[in-house]
């Protein structure tokens, strides 16, 4: 049993310290530069370390799949604050194109969303199509060579930031419900496109309606077959590898507890010394320390190409339970101070708030509940759906 | 990274497995649990386990041993929690690694081929109530003959030695010194445990008694907490392939959403614990500065969801999961002893907190 990477991987991680420590920060000092950024992200693709599962013709660096590297990349990374590279929009899209794209589609729209100049927003779900997606009822028709969208989309991410979208579209009225979807590329920026900011409790403006009104799109914008888009998203969820992702976020959230639990005083002492408060962090990092070697444990699995179990299917649930928890803590230590949103509390009494979207954004945690019940456990699946989560 | 077993972990996994299949089955458990009077343990499964080496483990080589370590102990220690396994391997490996780390040449010689062949019994005397299990906490004392009493002492009566905590260290009293032993009904009747009373008992120290018996506490915290993991996972095995089979309303209630979730929150609790057990036992042999810190949020963390999920099971199997026949019981008062033995997850949490520096 080893935690580390061994000799070969400790050589590739100084490497990776190396060009960091000679790229970022920017020479300017200014971290937040959209150039500053550019120009970093350019230098880590060409080194071969960022977008490294897309192959150079589309703007890759075209490597061979090694986790270990990906996550040492990571791990670098994080710690240097350097840009991760991160596809605007929804990272999505673009294993979804090297998958099931043609070679047009791939050559039009990988490099450049890549390089962030063209931006994605995801259109699934629909004011009666959340949870049971299939339902969904935004119809497109082929009229000579171009695609007529009509319906709505909502609670769209960044879709004003948007150049485009990929979009799930009814084609085939008469199929059963999974069977008549297809998957669309759309340019959003058209007269047919209206989006409208929907303003979330946090009063951020992060998500939208979007409204078809004989948009158009052409005949090649087709993913995958006519009516087997339902196919197309699922494999390509299934490239989603949230353990590493999660377990990064929740251990950020933690050391940021810990050090305000250290801040802030209690009848005269920091908050951490209070044995009740105490007792409730310990116990959050051990489900922490649960996640943190769990996600250990799968990924040395992957490596070595044995099967993890129903642990798989466990992340992102356990990261929303973990993520409540935490801010509900947080809120007991600061007491009077989360009523104040104009105080220096302000992005803990955010945080409470934002953790519920996680139970709700990318599936519910009922619907991840059913996930973990049918393909972890392997129980029968539920007769009140269809084929669907 | 390579945070996985190896092949010779895995072969030993699976040769227990087999045997554990084989010999201590849910009848087999039940026979010895159901049998009035004072709780025993099965002989012959644990003759069968001592031949292929159980006791073997974690003695040097040069006793006679196999030379492994803490990984290999611990995940011993989730099979047998797994099948409820009636046999007093938590006191005798205890009591294997306080000698094997703080014995002589001379005490490592005399007891731990004996030891590792299963000759002999051994276990270990820790607590004296009220939550006092930790060294700093250790009343007891060396000094002319032992006297005092330790509670909840793994199968003190049919221990040939047994290895004491005390105020100097750890001393080693054989059988037929000057104590008696009182069984008390803890309810899990796999791992009898005993009051032990000293009156004036002979002693001897362990040599590094004192510089090793942190880490006696950190390994049987690892090894309690492996034992919850295999004794959860196992419980919600059992629950899912009952949801599978139970019908009402002419269907599975497997079929049912609120089972359905009761299962899930099962799961989740149990099986993302499995790499915090891993973590506190490579910490114990391989990450010193972290061990002790990770064994007592093992502890608490897997003893705590251990419990729970045995309620859980309890009531995911209706009026059946209530009764004595059947194996519900058997695991949810493990994990009942699991919580209780060696300090409340509460106290180790604060522990915890402690070794993190907060
Ligand atoms: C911050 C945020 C960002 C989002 N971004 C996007 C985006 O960019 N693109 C996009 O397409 N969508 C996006 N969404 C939408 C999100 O995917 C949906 O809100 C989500 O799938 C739930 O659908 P719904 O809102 O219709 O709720 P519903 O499906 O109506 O659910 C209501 C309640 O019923 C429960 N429920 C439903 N079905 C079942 C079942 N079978 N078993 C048990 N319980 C069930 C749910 O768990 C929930 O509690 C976003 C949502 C949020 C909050």
């Amino acid at each position: 049993m080893e935690l580390g990477f061994g000799a070969e991987y400790d050589a590739f991680r100084q490497e990776v310290r190396d060009f960091i420590g000679q790229h970022w920060p920017p020479a300017d000092g200014n971290l937040k530069s959209r150039e500053n950024e550019r120009a970093f992200v350019i230098a880590a693709t060409e080194r071969g370390y960022l977008h490294r599962a897309i192959p150079k013709r589309f703007g890759g660096s075209e490597q061979a799949a090694d986790i270990g590297k990906a996550e040492i990349i990571r791990e670098e990374l994080t710690k240097a604050r350097a840009p991760a590279g991160r596809i605007p929009g929804n990272g999505l899209v673009v294993p979804t194109l090297l998958e099931w794209g043609t070679e047009d589609q791939k050559d039009r729209f990988i490099a450049p969303t890549l390089r962030g100049d063209i931006v994605w927003a995801q259109g699934f779900s629909e004011p009666n199509a959340g949870s049971d997606l299939a339902s969904l009822r935004t119809k497109a028709e082929l009229v000579g060579d171009k695609w007529i969208i009509n319906g709505q989309k909502i609670w769209t991410t960044h879709a004003h930031k948007a150049t485009h979208m990929f979009c799930l579209v009814r084609t085939e009225p008469d199929a059963p419900k999974h069977a008549g979807i297809s998957y669309l590329l759309i340019d959003i920026r058209q007269p047919g496109v209206t989006v409208r900011p929907l303003v979330q409790m946090t009063r951020q403006k992060e998500f939208n309606e979007v409204f078809f009104d004989n948009a158009e799109t052409p005949a090649d914008m087709l993913v995958g077959e006519r009516g087997r888009g339902w196919n197309v998203t699922r494999s390509t969820l299934k490239h989603e590898r949230s353990g590493i992702s999660s377990m990064t976020w929740s251990l950020s959230m933690f050391r940021d507890l810990v050090k305000m639990a250290k801040e802030v005083e209690r009848d005269g002492a920091p908050a951490i010394k209070d044995p009740r408060i105490r007792e409730e962090l310990a116990a959050i990092e051990g489900q922490l320390m649960s996640l943190t070697y769990s996600t250990y444990r799968a990924t040395s699995h992957d490596m070595h190409d044995r099967d993890i179990g129903p642990f798989q299917t466990m992340p992102k649930l356990y990261m929303t339970e973990l993520a409540g928890r935490i801010s509900r803590l947080a809120r007991d230590i600061i007491e009077d101070d989360f009523t104040d949103m104009g105080g220096a509390r302000l992005k803990w009494i955010e945080r409470f708030m934002i953790s519920l979207s996680m139970s709700i954004a990318g599936g519910t945690s009922n619907i991840q509940r059913n996930i973990i019940a049918e393909r972890g456990l392997g129980l029968p699946r539920d007769r009140s759906q269809g084929a669907g989560a | 990274m390579n945070f996985l077993l190896s092949d010779d972990q895995l072969a030993l996994l699976t040769s227990i497995e087999d045997l554990l299949r084989d010999r201590c089955d849910s009848l087999r458990v039940h026979k010895i649990f159901d049998v009035e009077g004072e709780a025993q343990y099965d002989s012959e499964l644990w003759a069968a386990l001592a031949d292929m080496g159980l006791p073997a483990i974690f003695v040097p080589e040069e006793q006679g041993g196999l030379g492994l370590g803490m990984v290999d102990l611990a995940i011993v220690a989730e099979l047998l929690g797994a099948y409820a396994a009636p046999v007093p391997w938590l006191g005798h490996a205890l009591a294997i690694v306080a000698i094997a780390l703080g014995g002589s040449d001379a005490q490592k010689a005399k007891w731990l081929p004996r030891l590792a062949a299963g000759e002999i019994l051994a276990t270990v005397a820790f607590g004296e109530g009220k939550g006092a299990w930790l060294p700093g906490e250790w009343q007891l004392s060396a000094a002319g003959g032992l006297i005092g009493t330790k509670l909840l002492v793994p199968n003190a009566a049919e221990a040939d030695l047994i290895v004491v905590g005390v105020a100097e260290g750890l001393a080693l009293v054989e059988k037929g010194a000057a104590y008696s032993t009182q069984r008390i009904d803890s309810g899990d009747r796999t791992r009898p445990v005993d009051t032990v009373v000293f009156d004036g008992a002979e002693i001897e120290l362990l040599t590094d008694g004192l510089a090793v018996r942190d880490r006696l506490i950190d390994a049987a915290a690892v090894l309690i907490a492996a034992d919850a993991f295999g004794g959860a996972e196992r419980c919600v095995t059992m629950s899912v392939d009952y949801a599978r089979v139970r019908e009402q309303y002419g269907q599975p209630v497997a079929g049912f959403q609120g089972l359905r979730y009761q299962l899930v929150e099962m799961a989740l609790a149990t099986e993302p614990a499995r790499g915090l057990y891993w973590y506190a036992a490579h910490a114990w042999d391989a990450l010193p500065e972290k061990a002790a810190h990770a064994a007592a949020q093992a502890k608490a963390h897997l003893t705590d969801t251990y419990l729970q999920v045995t309620r859980d099971t309890v009531e995911a199997h209706g009026g059946i999961g209530f009764t004595w026949e059947h194996d519900t019981h058997i695991y949810m008062k493990r994990a009942m002893l699991d919580w209780a033995w060696l300090g409340s997850p509460g106290r180790h949490r604060l522990r915890a907190a402690d070794l993190a520096g907060w």
